[in-house]
């Protein structure tokens, strides 16, 4: 019962902070603004779904490979994030504060 | 149960926007972005839906998919590293 | 709640297949591809195909989007603009559509248990399985056993592809490593790569021998297998790639796997059945069926794994070759 309710309180926790990751891509003015949106809440989101996940099982294999799942995720999703921040830079895309100051000092 | 079904809904609306993001972006990173948050969120949904559908089994496919978003996010950023220089 | 999930992955599809249409930069269009085949993967877990959905997710959106950019890097990235008019190909296609509609009005209703197609063949298969195979996960002993000629005729369709690719293709030479062609900059991936990679495999080895209890089987732990090394080659760079794998040892794995497929269908001659018949294989025959699907396995798993490598190595060393000039 109470494993239940807890477990119930993780999994609307962690669908709410997957939906405002959601809206944060859409919200927010800048590429780099928005990657931190999206992975931040994509990693907590993940860690909340998957412990309610794992409240609901009998502590069995199933646990386990939810365990590892949960893992997994956390090792790669961050990763690629870090990767595609990373080549975005590269790539020489610029921050909405050097885009301004850039037109400011164009226009002045 | 009625929790389990809740969440399903709140993270396909997820993977809506996100596939909205991919398909409306300004720059090609958007898309990027837009793929990989829906690549974990699918791999979330499978475990919700394998509670849902009373089937475990289901798990290891869910490792199967964090897997492929990872590698294929992988592959999209050295193609695009390594051709930069003749994009549009 | 199972059709509400259903209607809503259709739909997504949809709108992917549409922006897959009307998107004029490729490179988009393969990213939107991956989640296509990631849409329909989830469609065959809400199916309950379980073993459907993972080929789907590990070929889909692993293999084939990494082989088609770098197909993408030796072509052009802007699809040309077709200036041809559009209303008789959209009248074509309308009609067919049309017909193809009306005559799905005429099926049974869909997932009815006393349907045609669930009584003969598929209701002897569930009755017998068990008894005459033991497996747990029937569509193993289906995959394997019943219909082994098929699997025969796939594992040998992997092959023939593998060599056409390399036909046209030509496989690396083995390239010094000075050659700058990873990701060297980015120094976390490669940290989480050297990680991952073992897991990976080591995941690959469970799906190929847990085929028997669960979904899995040879095919998609081939191309799990495969996958980790794409990702080894991707990060570190091709060169190292392939001096860890030579294409060489490639080549004679894809032919061991049929090899080993085939034989054991030739063994079942000498011991006295028919041509893939595991009944002989062993001194009982639910034993010899079990002898005989874990050694098919293990060929289809080899073959697929150096089919999609070698399939791999040729595309990319080609776009290396085009790169550094």
């Amino acid at each position: 019962m109470i494993l239940e309710m807890i477990s119930n309180i993780f999994l609307i926790l962690g669908a709410f902070f997957a939906l405002t990751g959601a809206v944060g891509l859409f919200k927010f003015p800048d590429f780099f603004t928005r990657i931190h949106a999206a992975s931040v809440t994509d990693s907590i989101a993940t860690i909340l779904l998957f412990s309610g996940l794992i409240l609901r099982t009998e502590f069995d294999l199933v646990a386990v490979k939810l365990v590892f799942v949960l893992v997994f995720l956390l090792l790669t999703s961050p990763t690629a994030s870090h990767a595609l921040a990373k080549s975005a830079r590269h790539g020489l895309l610029a921050t909405s504060a050097e885009t301004l100051s850039k037109t400011n000092k164009d226009n002045n | 149960m009625m929790v389990l079904a809740a969440t399903c809904v709140a993270v396909l609306s997820v993977m809506a926007l996100a596939l909205a993001r991919a398909l409306q972006a300004d720059t090609v990173y958007d898309r990027i972005l837009g793929i990989n948050m829906f690549g974990t969120k699918t791999a979330v949904l499978i475990a919700l839906m394998g509670f849902l559908n009373e089937r475990p089994d289901f798990l290891d496919i869910a490792i199967v998919y964090a897997l492929i978003n990872f590698i294929g996010m992988i592959a999209v950023l050295r193609f695009f590293e390594y051709t930069a220089t003749d994009d549009s | 709640m199972t059709e509400l999930i259903d209607l809503v992955l259709l739909a997504m599809l949809a709108i992917t297949a549409v922006g897959v249409i009307f998107l004029k930069d490729l490179f988009a269009v393969v990213m939107l591809f991956g989640i296509y085949s990631f849409l329909s993967a989830l469609i065959f877990v809400n199916l309950d195909a379980v073993d459907v959905a993972f080929t789907e997710a590990a070929v889909g959106a692993g293999i084939s989007t990494v082989l088609m950019l770098s197909t993408l890097a030796l072509t052009g990235r802007q699809e040309k603009v077709s200036d041809h008019k559009t209303f008789m190909p959209l009248l074509i296609v309308v009609a067919t559509g049309a017909a193809l509609i009306y005559g799905t009005l005429d099926m049974p209703p869909f997932g009815n248990p006393d349907n045609p197609v669930h009584q003969h063949v598929a209701l002897r298969y569930i009755q017998d399985s068990p008894q005459e195979i033991g497996l747990p996960n029937m569509v193993t002993s289906v995959l394997a056993s019943y219909r082994g000629f098929d699997t025969l005729g796939e594992t040998a369709v992997v092959f023939a592809a593998a060599i056409g690719v390399l036909s046209l293709l030509g496989m690396p030479k083995r390239e010094r490593a000075a050659i700058e062609s990873g990701l060297e900059s980015h120094l976390v991936l490669q940290v989480v790569a050297k990680i991952i990679i073992p897991l990976i495999i080591l995941f690959a080895l469970y799906v190929q021998f847990h085929g028997d209890y669960g979904p899995g089987g040879g095919f998609q732990a081939g191309v799990i297998a495969a996958a980790a090394i794409i990702l080894y080659a991707l990060v570190f760079g091709l060169p190292v790639a392939t001096q860890v794998l030579q294409p060489d040892l490639l080549k004679t794995l894809a032919a061991l796997g049929v090899l080993i497929y085939a034989g054991t269908g030739v063994a079942s001659f000498f011991l006295g059945g028919n041509f893939l018949d595991y009944n002989v294989l062993a001194s009982n025959p639910v034993a010899g069926q079990h002898v005989g699907i874990i050694l098919i396995e293990l060929g289809v798993g080899i073959t697929v794994f150096a089919a999609m490598l070698s399939i791999f190595y040729a595309f990319a060393s080609k776009a290396e070759r085009k790169n550094i000039q």
